[in-house]
């Protein structure tokens, strides 16, 4: 037990040295299903600690609170890799509502539609009302945009959000912010985050106190995870300037339909299983589209992830959990020792 | 004698109708009869343009279809055509009317471009 702790770390360790992911050591993370660890930074050394005794009525300290992710909901999507990616969504709402330990909120990472039609708005509407969490935010993907630019998805999802979409919120201390970076995407290029956007986000972190952990969402990843396939943002590193001097940065993503995670100084990066269908790992297909898998392992693969914050660690840690089958894997960011 | 020129007349009226029909309906009939060089196809498949360059005559069409599993666009990226989202199997034409070279690229996945020659 405490070998594999320490391979574990020494597999995180070298993440942060190859700035890139591990993949076995990534997979090997997948296999130590069911153990919920919970990872937190503290002083820059990961350490663990079992999980599911530390929610429910226990972490009900005050501040302690949780969240989940999905992305990817492409409803209207029909093709083999699957066919009905509306019961899959519903699938994942059922296993939120039956988590032990509520979530405040649902944040839906993009790519809410496929073909940004009313009707899939409107579906994914109707499976959303059966969340037990009722406040959920989002954030647009490049399939919500298609008819007109993203006004519908504005209208519908965009209340209080500014240009294209982004808005920043705060929930018992943490500081969240919603990015778009899926409009007026160049040729050539991947996603964008435009100068308007990113004059707004220096100024919305301006004057924060450097131990507010942050929450950055958006669809596309903030890091290049694979060029080739546009899985990268061209200006996130000027967004990312911004939020290097706080103690605890956490960034989630969607548009990859896997997860793929990486650590770089006090900023986690991490990205989403779909509610859909998966896609295939980096350069392993001709390209980035629905990749199938036996019906019977469809669930596996697709999949939510839970965030907890613990006000103790001022930490977030983030457990994936596919739809079905056994299997989460956590990982963490944090400053450990709030305020430095 | 009446029954002859009632026949002659609406026989007449036929021909001149379908005369009328088929210059009507003439560019769909010239553009048949024209050599297919004039018209060229772009398949979408796998987020990829084939072929990604394409040289065409003045005044030809370009269809392109898409053979992918997920939606495309073919926007111009000088903002000379704009296809709507199209979805696996739809199609989107465009008659290039002008001779130039034409950039254009999938507003969906940007990393997918392509180039239209006309000359």
């Amino acid at each position: 037990m405490i070998d594999k702790n320490k391979d574990l770390i020494d597999q995180k360790l070298q993440d942060l040295n190859n700035d890139g992911v591990d993949r076995r050591g990534f997979l090997k993370c997948m296999a130590w299903a069911g153990t919920g660890l919970i990872w937190t930074m503290s002083g820059g050394i990961p350490t663990s600690r079992a999980f599911a005794k530390t929610n429910g009525k226990d972490a009900a300290k005050s501040g302690d609170f949780s969240f989940v992710q999905i992305s990817d909901s492409h409803i209207g999507f029909n093709k083999p890799a699957n066919p009905d990616v509306t019961a899959t969504l519903q699938t994942a709402i059922n296993k939120i509502n039956a988590m032990p330990h509520k979530p405040d909120f649902i944040i839906h990472t993009g790519d809410l539609s496929q073909l940004s039609k009313p009707s899939e708005f409107d579906t994914l509407d109707q499976v959303l009302k059966g969340a037990s969490a009722k406040q959920i935010y989002f954030v647009p993907g490049e399939h919500d945009m298609l008819t007109d630019n993203g006004e519908q998805y504005l209208q519908r999802y965009g209340k209080g959000t500014k240009g294209s979409g982004w808005y920043s919120f705060d929930q018992k201390g943490v500081h969240f912010v919603g990015l778009v970076n899926v409009a007026n995407l160049k040729a050539g290029g991947m996603g964008s985050l435009g100068h308007e956007q990113l004059e707004w986000l220096e100024d919305d972190l301006k004057g924060r106190s450097a131990s507010t952990p942050i929450v950055l969402f958006a669809h596309i990843p903030l890091w290049t995870i694979y060029q080739d396939w546009g899985w990268g943002t061209d200006d996130s590193e000027q967004a990312l300037s911004y939020v290097k001097r706080f103690g605890s940065v956490t960034v989630l993503n969607g548009h990859i339909h896997q997860i793929m995670q990486k650590v770089e100084g006090k900023v986690s990066f991490h990205t989403a299983m779909s509610t859909a269908f998966p896609q295939p790992a980096p350069g392993t297909a001709p390209s980035a589209g629905p990749m199938k898998v036996p019906a019977d392992q469809l669930q596996q693969v697709l999949g939510i992830t839970d965030v907890n914050y613990l006000v103790s660690g001022r930490s977030l840690a983030v457990v994936d959990s596919p739809l079905a089958g056994s299997g989460s894997s956590a990982s963490g960011s944090g400053s450990g020792s709030g305020g430095r | 004698m009446k029954r002859n020129s009632f026949w002659v007349a609406s026989f007449t009226a036929s021909v001149i109708i379908a005369i009328v029909l088929l210059v009507a309906g003439s560019p769909t009939v010239t553009a048949n009869d024209q050599p297919s060089a004039a018209n060229a196809e772009v398949k979408i498949d796998n987020f990829v343009f084939g072929p990604p360059t394409i040289t065409v005559p003045v005044g030809a069409t370009v269809t392109w279809t898409n053979k992918d599993d997920i939606p495309h666009t073919s926007v111009s990226t000088e903002g000379v055509f704009k296809s709507k989202v199209l979805d696996t199997d739809e199609k989107f034409s465009y008659t290039f009317t002008k001779a130039g070279t034409y950039s254009y690229y999938c507003t969906i996945h940007p990393k997918m471009t392509g180039k239209v020659v006309v000359q």
